[in-house]
C-alpha cells in the first residue's frame, strides 16, 4: 500500500508525531510506500534542528531524519505554517530577510500543493493530530 | 495536473477561532482547488460554528476570515453538509448559518445554497464513500 501522512501538531507537546513516526516506521519496515509526509499546522515543528531535549528522552527531529535517511522518505513542511511559526530555510530567509535559519536539511518547504498531490496519489491519507 | 479524480471530504471539527486550525483547513481548501478533485466539506462538534453568520472577531484582535466561506462554490465545492445533532446541540438552526453559492461556469447551472444539514447516518455514508479525508 502507498501512505502519505500528514502531521499537525508539534513535538513534545502532542503524541501526533511520535504516533506518526511509529506507524510510519513500521508501515515502511513491512515494505509499504510512503509517498511523502507532510509537516502542517505546529507540526512545522518538528522540523527544527535547534530542537535539544533532555538526553533521557527521545530526540524526536533526529528520529524522523534518521528513518527519512534510511528509506529515503520525503518530508515537507507547509510554507504557509513554516512562515507564521518562524520555521525557516536559506531560501525563505533570503526571501524574508531574515538572519538565521532554523529547519533541518532533510525537510524541504513547500507548498500545499504538495499535501493535496499526496492525498490524490497514495492510496490512504493518515492523519495524526488533535 | 493530474488525472486522477478522488472524493476528498474536508472534516472540519474545530471553533473558527481559539485554534488555528479552522483557518488552515481553509487554506488547504482553496488551494486544493486547483487539483480538480470532487470536493466535499463536512462540519461536525463546534465546526458548526464557522459557518455562523455575523461573526466579529474585533474584540480578539484576529482576522475574521468568515467571509471567505460565502466564496467557496468559486473554489470547486459542490457540496457542504452540516451535522444537524452538532448544530442542534448547541442551540443552533440553519438560519444561523450563512448561504454559500455555487454555479458551474461551464454548464451555467447553479444553486442559491448548498450548505445543507444533515443527520449522523448520512454523515457515516459521507465518510465511507470519501476516498480521502482531511481531518481538521
Amino acid at each position: 500500500m502507498k501512505f502519505a501522512i500528514q502531521i499537525n501538531e508539534g513535538p513534545y507537546q502532542h503524541q501526533a508525531s511520535d504516533s506518526a513516526y511509529f506507524f510510519t516506521k513500521a508501515a515502511l519496515e513491512k515494505g509499504h510506500e510512503v509517498f511523502r509526509v507532510f509537516f502542517y499546522h505546529d507540526g512545522v515543528n518538528n522540523a527544527t534542528r535547534l530542537s535539544t531535549p533532555p538526553q533521557d528522552d527521545r530526540h524526536i527531529v533526529n528520529r524522523w531524519v534518521a528513518l527519512a535517511e534510511r528509506y529515503d522518505l520525503e518530508m515537507v513542511v507547509c510554507v504557509a505554517a513554516a512562515q507564521r511559526r518562524g520555521v525557516v530555510d536559506e531560501g525563505e530567509a533570503q526571501r524574508n530577510g531574515k538572519d538565521a535559519t532554523n529547519i533541518h536539511p532533510r525537510f524541504r518547504i513547500s507548498g500545499l500543493g504538495q499535501l493535496v498531490e499526496a492525498a490524490i496519489q497514495a492510496d490512504r491519507l493518515m492523519v495524526f493530530g488533535d | 495536473m493530474t488525472e486522477i479524480v478522488k472524493k476528498f471530504l474536508y472534516l472540519n471539527r474545530k471553533a473558527p477561532y481559539g485554534t488555528i486550525y479552522a483557518w488552515e483547513s481553509l487554506e488547504v481548501v482553496l488551494i486544493g482547488a486547483a487539483f480538480d478533485q470532487e470536493v466535499r466539506l463536512l462540519f461536525v462538534d463546534d465546526g458548526v460554528y464557522q459557518l455562523t453568520k455575523g461573526q466579529d472577531t474585533s474584540g480578539i484582535g484576529m482576522k475574521n476570515f468568515s467571509p471567505t466561506y460565502r466564496t467557496l462554490g468559486d473554489y470547486e465545492v459542490k457540496s457542504i453538509y452540516v451535522h444537524r445533532e452538532s448544530l442542534e446541540s448547541r442551540g443552533l438552526t440553519q438560519d444561523d448559518l450563512v448561504q454559500i453559492a455555487w454555479e458551474d461556469w461551464e454548464s451555467g447551472e447553479e444553486k442559491e445554497n448548498i450548505v445543507e444539514v444533515v443527520d449522523a447516518a448520512d454523515v457515516t455514508e459521507l465518510m465511507e464513500g470519501s476516498d480521502v479525508i482531511f481531518s481538521f
